[in-house]
């Protein structure tokens, strides 16, 4: 999902010749299940699809904070304001750890934040849909946060090192997420008249964008081979999207909410729920940047970034005359 | 939360109004600081604030029961977060300053860490024992959240002219604000009687001595003492509380009676 | 961007039952002491460390892959078993050894 329009041929190096054996042996170390470390030799776009991939999804988590940030000054009582408190601050760590899983592949975080501004990086198209509601923020916890799990566990076995490292810690950190968006849900959906209406309206407006999380169906993705071939990407599209259809439908059921869907059919034969078609005109739409939010997004972290720059400086200065004071005085002693 | 004994005290009043001030400090600082998500100058910074914002609120909720248990008709801590208007908050008026640019933040934060460092170590001292714990948790909070702010003042004042300026303008601006600080008023005073409160005039004289070695480092002179705002312990703020409740407290003021 | 590249640093933690630092990530900071108080907000949320060490990345000096046949593999226990105690075998009656 943090590649839904990533492109494996395109980021190859035109006219590299890399030596037939090394990628062979590399080839067989991925097979035989072996992890690969900073240090080691990849082929160029082994390397260039994880920068992508693991870039876009920090962009993700970082982006992620907006929509929920939206309410955060509005949680409706204490606790659940320490939640989202913790919950956003978690994905600002997430974020930052999965930056630094990148540039242990040789790309500075600033290189890739520079992308995201410029507008040449993505990050997951959930993001570029508003919270309008409270109800919101709960749908958001349950699907797109559920929908994120099943997407991450697999990638804690993918064959970079830093990069699965990288993903156990946020799987650890990651459970309370979900159920804190369950929870809410639960609260309203049992709540007065007023909260199970703004509970259903949230679920009528985050579930198809959060099936499409996963992006295009995998008849329509034809470079997820290779990505599966290096184990960076363990299950398909389709087979993760199933996955979180099967297990979001009874706990909609649980909570007395429909989902959106006229076609939904629990299929006898194949034990999956059947969903109707998935609008891919929208997808595609919200992914190359004519989503509701996208350009709201991007300017949000763009006047940040702006605003923070004169104290990233004035840090870098301050450091730098610390250090200058402290060889003076050395040398002065000497 | 059960305190193990109460003390005998004049007034149930006066001792609800003390906690209830100290919850409303601490809240009001907290959500400040969640402001700032999503818009610090780096990540790693976002994630501190947020760690503090964190440590404030908890503080707030602890203040709150307890607040809510001494007055005794049954309301909980969100019945007194989101049921008060501003002329009924306590809060001292240099928490509800806004956020500004990070200087003006960093300002706040030193000053009222500083002090709330003091304070919390004193109140470890109290005969109330819910406070007391509440107090020793609070101190080892404070000991970072001053560590973090006069790092960061220093570095802004002695970093490049442009932060040196911002900073020298929010430490000026700001310092009206410090004499709150350290006033005592009758409730103050008849807690300490009892025992249970701080003698916050008694704290100014390490405050000073803490911000001035702030200061000299960061290469930023000190402002000179004039007329020092008052009023927030009586319910009277800046302009600025009034928008910041509206936001916090629109849900549950929208839907009266519901659970979250 | 006009952004001066903050120093890496690498981050590790010894957790409260742990006996030994493990490597947990790395952080952007100006000086050690940001390094350290970043590290502390980051990555110990969740009370998992007592102790933190910060270490610039540059600072690291780390075996070369190419080399590991000569650095490491002599001591591969498939090389050198009688280092390990699977490769005594102590009658049971001796107790536990």
């Amino acid at each position: 999902m943090y590649t839904q329009a990533l492109s494996v041929e395109s980021t190859a190096v035109k006219g590299a010749a890399e030596d037939a054996n090394r990628v062979a042996r590399f080839q067989a170390r991925i097979d035989a299940d072996e992890r690969i470390e900073p240090m080691d030799w990849m082929p160029a776009a082994y390397r260039q699809t994880l920068v992508r991939q693991i870039s876009q999804h920090a962009h993700s988590e970082i982006i992620g904070m907006q929509p929920e940030g939206n309410w955060l000054t509005r949680t409706p009582s204490l606790k659940r304001k320490l939640q989202m408190m913790a919950k956003i601050q978690d994905e600002a760590g997430h974020g930052l750890y999965l930056y630094s899983a990148a540039e242990t592949l040789g790309v500075s975080r600033e290189e890739l934040v520079g992308q995201l501004l410029a507008g040449k990086a993505k990050y997951s198209s959930i993001f570029n849909y508003p919270t309008l509601s409270w109800a919101d923020i709960g749908a958001v916890g349950w699907l797109v946060d559920g929908a994120a799990i099943m997407n991450q566990i697999p990638i804690c076995r993918c064959s970079y090192g830093p990069y699965a490292r990288a993903m156990v810690l946020i799987c650890k950190e990651e459970s309370f997420h979900q159920r804190q968006g369950f929870e809410t849900m639960m609260a309203l959906a049992r709540g007065s008249a007023d909260q199970k209406a703004m509970a259903q309206d949230a679920l009528d407006r985050w579930w198809w964008p959060s099936v499409m999380m996963f992006g295009p169906s995998d008849k329509d993705s034809v470079h997820s081979d290779q990505a599966m071939r290096w184990k960076i990407k363990r299950f398909t599209n389709d087979e993760l999207r199933q996955k979180f259809i099967d297990a979001t439908v009874p706990q909609a059921q649980f909570l007395e909410l429909s989902i959106p869907d006229p076609a939904l059919k629990f299929n006898e034969a194949t034990k999956h729920w059947d969903i109707g078609p998935i609008d891919w005109d929208e997808f595609w739409r919200v992914v190359k940047g004519d989503g509701p939010c996208n350009k709201q997004r991007l300017r949000a972290k763009q006047e940040a970034h702006d605003q923070g720059a004169w104290v990233r400086e004035a840090a870098m200065a301050y450091a730098d005359k610390r250090r200058a004071r402290k060889a003076g005085t050395r040398v002065a002693a000497e | 939360m059960q305190p193990n004994e109460r003390p005998a005290i004049e007034s149930t009043t006066d001792h609800f109004q003390y906690v209830l001030a100290l919850a409303d400090d601490a809240l009001v600082l907290g959500h400040r600081l969640s402001e700032w998500s999503s818009r610090a100058p780096t990540l790693e910074e976002d994630i501190a604030l947020s760690n503090i914002g964190l440590d404030l609120v908890g503080q707030a909720r602890s203040l709150y029961a307890y607040a809510g248990h001494i007055e005794g008709i049954g309301r909980d801590e969100d019945a007194l977060a989101f049921g008060r208007d501003a002329h009924q908050y306590l809060n001292m008026q240099l928490v509800e300053r806004l956020n500004g640019d990070f200087a003006a933040t960093m300002a706040r934060q030193l000053f009222y860490a500083t002090f709330a460092e003091l304070f919390w170590t004193a109140m470890k001292r109290s005969k109330d024992v819910e406070l007391s714990g509440i107090a020793a948790k609070a101190e080892k909070e404070c000991a970072y959240h001053v560590r973090h702010s006069a790092e960061w003042v220093i570095r802004l004042g002695d970093g490049t002219d442009e932060s040196h300026a911002r900073m020298q303008r929010e430490i000026d601006e700001a310092w009206m604000f410090t004499g709150e600080l350290f006033a005592m008023d009758q409730v103050d005073r008849a807690m300490c009687n009892v025992g249970i409160g701080v003698d916050r005039s008694a704290l100014k004289s390490d405050w000073d001595k803490a911000i001035d070695a702030v200061l000299t480092e960061a290469t930023l002179v000190r402002p000179r003492d004039g007329w020092m705002i008052s009023g927030g312990r009586r319910g009277t703020h800046t302009e600025h509380l009034g928008p910041m409740l509206a936001v916090m407290q629109s849900l549950p003021r929208t839907y009266p009676g519901a659970k979250w | 961007m006009t952004d001066k590249n903050w120093p890496l640093y690498e981050v590790f933690l010894r957790p409260r039952n742990g006996l030994s630092h493990k490597h947990v990530g790395s952080l952007h900071a100006v000086d050690d002491e940001m390094a350290l108080q970043n590290a502390r907000d980051v990555y110990t949320r969740r009370g998992e460390a007592l102790s933190i060490w910060v270490v610039a990345s540059k600072a690291i000096i780390a075996s070369e892959p190419s080399q590991r046949e000569a650095m490491l593999e002599p001591s591969d226990p498939e090389r050198k078993p009688y280092r390990h105690p699977t490769f005594y075998d102590i009658p049971d009656e001796v107790g536990h050894m």
